[in-house]
């Protein structure tokens, strides 16, 4: 019994991770450019691809592709913020939501069309491969791992955000951009940065879920809602609020999926709705 | 997306039209002999069914020469999203206004009971060969179906039967939960019981839209049974024995794959799926005719046919030859030579189709071989047995169809008497 609770526990703190860190690169977005990036599911699946066709085609394995793979497709998302998303700046942000939906159908659908759709295995790293047996659980290894980089990437990411003087400058960005350029910050280049390090997230987030799941084009946009519905309950553009809410709702699904399976895959959706009636807002969010 | 889909339909249809144009004569309707083959395009199912499907009945009208009693055939597709709903709005097209013949494939058994009757009120054949519930020849049945590749039955019976006996008796069933799963789970866990095994528990899941079967896995294994059995299919079986094999869990307990198609095998890598048995009804490197066959199928798609795919090939040949003997496309006529004419292919050897419209044939219990043993690409099974066709499928009179000549009664089978 108890060792059920702690087993379902502990694969929700896992999950947990995988929400934190897409729902931080939505944050983040959103905070300072206003942009719900809707392509962040296909971003987070690039990078599982990236680090697959790196390793079938190139041969370069894990840990690289750790570093390499987020940084290709951080990349694209500096291209997508230069030729797209810059021209929609001061419009409505469902023109952006819109925008970033297109283009990820785009993007899976090129995917789709190029390997199919059952997806291909990645191996989990040798130093990684193996678990330890708890006694109430078998915790793979790499699960574990999985645990601990995201809480550093989550860690290190709010830091920079609220502790240190760039990330001053974003918040102050997302307070008043206009005052913030009148102090002769370059925002304009602070945007396409933003954009490109918080896809940069969705793909690293791609590469450490690669060796868990099959790596196939359409991985992401499963996620993806789970991952908003995260977002929006912990306040929309709240690094905070996304890092918390993202190891919460890994907590209660976990717990859900121990009392009553079946309303494991809604239970999120509930809370939601819940928090948008107590506090609009979100839980860390505040109203602008 | 379903006005794209629509526009998409009417596109393909336009020279159906222009030949409808001069009214139906002679003793093929409407100057052609068309061929709809309505599966999952874009989805979950599109590796083991989808664009390979209708390659797969392509090759079937080349075969035959492109025409049938002087009458040239058509083969055209349509993508329904696993949506039942969408399904049956494309047949229902397809058949008003498009003068299709036969519907094909259909995979997932949601969208198959859906577009059965659609079909079958108007007298067009459907000749299923993705989806496995047992229903489509039992109390779903209808005169104008054929239930061609495997159904759930033949699933459990095969590989279930075979575990229990190597001392697999204790069982519990991770359960995609729609139609296919349940039916699925009963069906194989009727053939445990009835050898003597235990059912400990079952857990479903959501399908499409589960990627993380940990979970499910951590039940499955706190349940202490000896056999895991995953009664989904495609990605949710991918996934569920990636996992199966993170979390330790193949050490002590044994998973029992019930719908395993190669083109699984082929994306999980032997190294992940060595060991597992499964229940195939084609395997392309069983004989000669297999080989030929589906050495052309992987010239034109660069995959191996899953046998949803060989089955498609085989069915629509098997139809068009029924044509021919026929001399009519009248679904009626059709459907007694179907009956009446042996499968005599690359894909089953004097297979049969009963009054209840499935078709029995051999079935393969196969193991799915270790890195080491296979030799080439696509070298992944060992065929471990031939289940003969009278053990495979379930008998007529166990399968409770209404519209057998047996059991004929107007009030019963919907479509009689029309």
């Amino acid at each position: 019994m108890i060792q059920a609770i702690f087993g379902q526990l502990l694969l929700g703190l896992i999950n947990g991770s995988f929400y934190a860190l897409l729902s931080l690169g939505l944050a983040i977005i959103f905070g300072l450019l206003d942009v719900v990036n809707f392509a962040h599911g296909a971003q987070y699946m690039m990078g599982a691809f990236l680090a697959w066709m790196g390793l079938q085609y190139l041969g370069v394995g894990y840990w690289w592709a750790l570093f390499l793979a987020p940084a290709a497709v951080g990349l694209t998302g500096i291209l997508i913020e230069r030729l797209f998303l810059r021209r929609l700046q001061g419009l409505d942000p469902l023109y952006g939501l819109l925008l970033t939906f297109g283009l990820a159908l785009i993007i899976e659908g090129a995917f789709h069309r190029a390997y199919g759709n059952s997806g291909n295995g990645y191996p989990v790293p040798a130093a990684l491969a193996g678990g330890f047996d708890l006694g109430f659980v078998y915790l793979p290894r790499y699960r574990a791992w999985v645990v601990l980089v995201s809480g550093m990437v989550c860690f290190v990411s709010w830091f920079v955000i609220e502790r240190t003087r760039l990330g001053a400058y974003l918040r102050a960005g997302t307070e008043n951009r206009r005052l913030l350029q009148a102090f002769g910050i370059n925002v304009p280049l602070m945007f396409t940065i933003t954009y490109g390090f918080g896809v940069a997230l969705a793909a690293f987030a791609g590469v450490m879920a690669a060796p868990i799941y099959q790596v196939s084009p359409h991985m992401g946009s499963s996620l993806i809602m789970v991952v908003f519905a995260v977002v929006v309950i912990g306040g929309m553009g709240s690094i905070m609020g996304a890092i918390v809410t993202g190891v919460g709702i890994g907590l209660v699904e976990g717990f859900t999926k121990f009392l009553y399976p079946p309303a494991a895959s809604v239970v999120v959706f509930v809370i939601m709705a819940l928090v948008l009636l107590v506090r609009p807002a979100g839980l860390f969010g505040r109203l602008r | 997306m379903h006005r794209w889909i629509a526009s998409a339909v009417l596109a393909l249809s336009l020279g159906g039209r222009a030949l409808a144009a001069d009214a139906a004569k002679g003793k093929v309707s409407d100057d052609v002999v068309k061929i709809g083959v309505l599966t999952d395009m874009t989805g979950y199912y599109s590796d083991l069914s989808g664009p390979g499907s209708l390659e797969a009945a392509k090759m079937a009208a080349e075969d035959f020469g492109g025409k049938v009693l002087g009458k040239p055939i058509e083969v055209v597709g349509a993508d329904h999203q696993l949506k039942a709903e969408v399904a049956s709005t494309v047949a229902r097209k397809w058949v008003d206004e498009e003068h299709v013949d036969a519907i094909v494939d259909l995979v997932s058994s949601s969208t198959a009971l859906a577009v059965m009757p659609v079909a079958a009120q108007k007298k067009r054949i459907t000749l299923l060969s993705g989806p496995g519930t047992t229903a489509i020849t039992g109390e779903k049945c209808t005169p104008y179906t054929v239930h061609y590749t495997y159904n759930n039955w033949a699933l459990a019976h095969g590989t279930g039967g075979a575990v229990v006996r190597q001392g697999g008796d204790t069982w519990y069933f991770i359960t995609a939960d729609y139609v296919f799963g349940k039916s699925l789970e009963a069906d194989t866990a009727a053939v445990v019981k009835a050898a003597g095994g235990k059912v400990l528990g079952d857990a479903l899941h959501p399908s499409p839209g589960t990627t993380d079967f940990s979970s499910y896995l951590l039940q499955a294994q706190a349940s202490g049974a000896k056999i895991i059995g995953l009664a989904n299919a495609g990605q949710d079986t991918i996934n569920s024995i990636k996992q199966a094999n993170e979390f330790g869990i193949t050490k002590k307990q044994n998973l029992a794959g019930l719908l395993v198609f190669i083109s699984d095998v082929h994306s999980l890598g032997l190294a992940t799926a060595k060991g597992m048995y499964l229940t195939t009804a084609f395997y392309w490197d069983r004989d000669d005719a297999s080989r030929k066959w589906a050495k052309r199928f992987y010239d034109r798609t660069k995959r191996m046919p899953t046998m949803v795919q060989a089955g498609v090939a085989s069915a629509v040949g098997h139809y068009l030859r029924a044509v021919q003997a026929a001399g009519t496309d009248d679904a009626d006529a059709v459907m007694a030579k179907m009956r009446e004419m042996p499968v005599n292919d690359f894909f089953a050897q004097d297979g049969r189709i009963g009054p209840d419209g499935l078709h029995r044939h051999a079935m393969y219990l196969v193991q799915v071989k270790a890195p080491d043993e296979s030799k080439a690409p696509w070298d992944y099974y060992k065929i471990v047995k031939t289940i003969p066709a009278a053990e495979a499928f379930p008998p007529v009179d166990e399968q409770r169809c209404p519209c057998t000549p047996a059991y004929a009664d107007a009030t019963k089978c919907p479509y009689l008497g029309k």
